[in-house]
């Protein structure tokens, strides 16, 4: 199972001299107005929980001001957490001494920040070195480790030059090369790819993803951008005012917005390119598998839903489709098989609503969606897609529910939610923990 | 040492630090100097200024750095500094003659209490202008305190730390001609001669003199503080 790596608990972070009364007082439920006029502090983080799993690339999302940078520097200190608990491969960051902090952000953590924070006076090669050269690694290795992270991210023959000599886009990639030489394999990026514009912030984050498969690194990623949050694939953590209003993937945050919050934040996002046909599909009625007789399965068919049914092979592979009524008038020892009446298009699961939405235009008995080998997973009518589309998620709701239930493992890099469906998130949808 | 070798010698420095322009602007310079027959003023008063330049960057720039790293001592420093540099430069040669009586030690002394004031402030300064976010960078990466002050603040403070130094030679400079009034040798003597003899004529080479050591230890300091700063764009 996936093992959570870093664990967030009612962190709280209040900038001002009474920070320790005033952290008391919001644990004691005290209004978060009344704690600002009594104590003088403004609240950063008023008491967040979450937990970032091996492997997973976590955004923090808010707009600015709701604590999402404050956020990700508790997690190694460069912010000192005001109260709460956050443990790091087991290990309470909280308390560590400055001494024990030292070693663990050289240990645990690499570094990327807004503004790239290359070191002007040093080479791309010297600024990637860095992180070694402060744990005094050999001067020979530690330059092979650079320059092998700096052809990771694309800079290969750029070593030399210094960073104004750089684009913003080839700055950044210097900025991850630099966290990624040191080799510890929790990355915090903050807000890494927003000063770049438009096309290279999209290559950028497609790069993070070919890295990422590759690399295996867990990352907490800050932004502002739902859509980076989104095309980043990962869980989303949606924070506003120093609280966590929702977690979860983005099409869980999209289709069930926890508060008006969310529900303002998603509603630009176009639905049709995040939601995928596997998560869709509905499962309310059996596939009929081609091979079993009328009697079989009537009982399944009377208490099927839908009016169109899904006849598969003995691959569990869809061949085509029977109306329900068929199947009830039919004789109880005719095979399937003689039933079909038409051919139904195929769609595979990993894909996004929007590439099927034309070829579901075509076929009004909807499409049977399928994994990645073929296997049959459910259907997508127009009326689903429809549903979907206006927000109008009812019936989604039921088909959220029924994925969980049986959790359809799709193999493909969109399909992360599946299995995160039967874990619980802390935090998740945690609207006021105060 | 011969001028001639000294004059090799000074030039050599010059054209190594400062490059081939300033290299022989200091050769006409000094060539000048020998030619007015001031060479061994001229000496003193360079050994004069090099003398306090060194103590007074040897006590102002960790004070500099004490002061940017603590907000307690750079409250401390500064209002001292705004004191030190508004003061007439003549009051400070008064405490020094008690201590150390008439001579070059006690215009070293004035000297070095007078020209330190800039290091300081211009070493605090370089280093609490240092970005924040690189500050942070290099905290992210587990970078001890004294691994920061001399990989990031210092590397990149440098620039202004020159600038600073610059002052403080200048500075220097002024108060080692004032200082022969409490029997500093070199030019400042001769111009203190001029003034007393009313012989504007020797007083205007000792002048000249003196701009010319300015100009060349200006010019040269100015040259490697431009070294120190990071390399423009191609």
């Amino acid at each position: 199972m996936t093992k959570e790596r870093v664990v967030v608990r009612d962190v709280v972070k209040i900038f001002g001299s009474q920070d320790k009364e005033a952290a008391a007082l919001l644990r004691d439920g005290v209004p978060r107005n009344e704690v600002i006029e009594r104590t003088g502090g403004v609240i950063g983080l008023g008491g967040a929980s979450f937990s970032v799993e091996e492997g997973e690339i976590l955004v923090v999302m808010g707009l600015s001001g709701s604590g999402k940078s404050t956020m990700l520097r508790c997690i190694n200190r460069l912010i000192e957490p005001t109260a709460g608990s956050i443990t790091v491969d087991g290990t309470e960051v909280t308390t560590l001494t400055p001494k024990q902090l030292l070693q663990f952000r050289r240990e645990k953590f690499g570094m990327v920040f807004q503004h790239f924070a290359l070191f002007p006076n040093r080479t791309i090669a010297e600024n990637v070195e860095y992180g070694l050269e402060v744990q005094k690694v050999d001067k020979a290795k530690r330059r092979q480790k650079a320059l092998e992270a700096i052809e990771l991210v694309g800079l290969k023959g750029w070593d030399a030059k210094y960073p104004r000599q750089l684009s913003g886009g080839m700055q950044q990639r210097a900025g991850l090369a630099r966290a990624l030489a040191v080799d510890a394999d929790i990355l915090l990026m903050d807000e890494a790819f927003s000063a770049l514009d438009p096309l290279i912030r999209r290559d950028m984050q497609n790069e993070l993803g070919t890295l990422q498969r590759n690399l295996k690194k867990t990352i907490v990623f800050v932004s502002h951008d739902l859509d980076e949050a989104i095309h980043l694939g990962g869980r989303i953590v949606l924070m506003k005012d120093g609280l966590i209003v929702q977690t979860g993937y983005p099409e869980e945050i999209l289709l069930n917005p926890a508060d008006d919050y969310v529900r303002r934040f998603v509603e630009n996002i176009d639905v049709s390119s995040v939601i995928t046909l596997g998560r869709l599909a509905s499962r309310r009625s059996p596939a009929l598998p081609r091979h079993k007789s009328v009697g079989d399965l009537r009982e399944a068919v009377a208490a099927a839903e839908d009016p169109i049914l899904v006849v598969t092979c003995e691959h569990n592979r869809p061949v085509g489709c029977v109306s329900r009524e068929a199947v009830l008038a039919a004789k109880p020892d005719a095979e399937i098989a003689s039933l079909i009446e038409a051919e139904i298009p195929t769609a595979d699961g990993s894909k996004v609503l929007k590439s099927a939405l034309r070829k579901l235009s075509a076929h009004p008995a909807g499409l049977a969606v399928t994994d990645a080998d073929g296997r049959y997973v459910g259907t997508v009518t127009q009326d689903m897609a429809l549903a979907a589309l206006t927000g109008t998620s009812a019936e989604l709701d039921a088909a959220a529910q029924s994925e969980r239930e049986n959790a359809w493992t799709g193999a493909s890099p969109n399909s992360h939610w599946t299995t995160s469906a039967t874990t619980p998130s802390p935090g998740s949808p945690s609207t006021s923990p105060h | 040492m011969p001028p001639p070798v000294t004059i090799a010698l000074l030039v050599a420095i010059a054209w190594y630090l400062a490059g081939r322009r300033i290299g022989l602007m200091s050769l006409v310079g000094l060539l000048f100097l020998w030619n007015l027959r001031l060479w061994t003023p001229t000496m003193q008063t360079l050994v004069l200024v090099t003398l306090a330049t060194l103590a007074a960057l040897a006590i102002g720039i960790p004070i500099g750095i004490f002061s940017a790293l603590n907000r307690r001592v750079w409250k401390t420093v500064s209002p001292f500094l705004d004191m030190m540099q508004t003061m007439p430069s003549f009051v400070y040669l008064i405490p020094a003659i008690p201590f150390f009586g008439i001579g070059p030690v006690s215009a070293v002394f004035a000297t070095v209490v007078f020209s330190m004031p800039p290091v300081i402030r211009l070493t605090a300064l370089g280093i609490m202008n240092v970005p924040g976010e690189l500050i942070e960078a290099s905290d992210a990466f587990g970078t001890s305190p004294a691994q920061k002050l001399f990989k990031v603040q210092l590397p990149l403070a440098l620039p202004t730390i020159m600038a600073g130094i610059n002052q403080t030679i200048m500075l220097g400079l002024s108060m080692v001609v004032i200082a022969s009034m409490i029997g500093a040798g070199g030019l400042g003597r001769e111009v203190w001669r001029a003034i007393q003899r009313l012989d504007a004529g020797s007083g205007f080479q000792a002048g000249i003199a003196i701009v010319i050591v300015a100009v060349i230890l200006d010019r040269v300091t100015q040259a490697m503080a431009a070294r120190a700063r990071p390399a423009p764009i191609d």
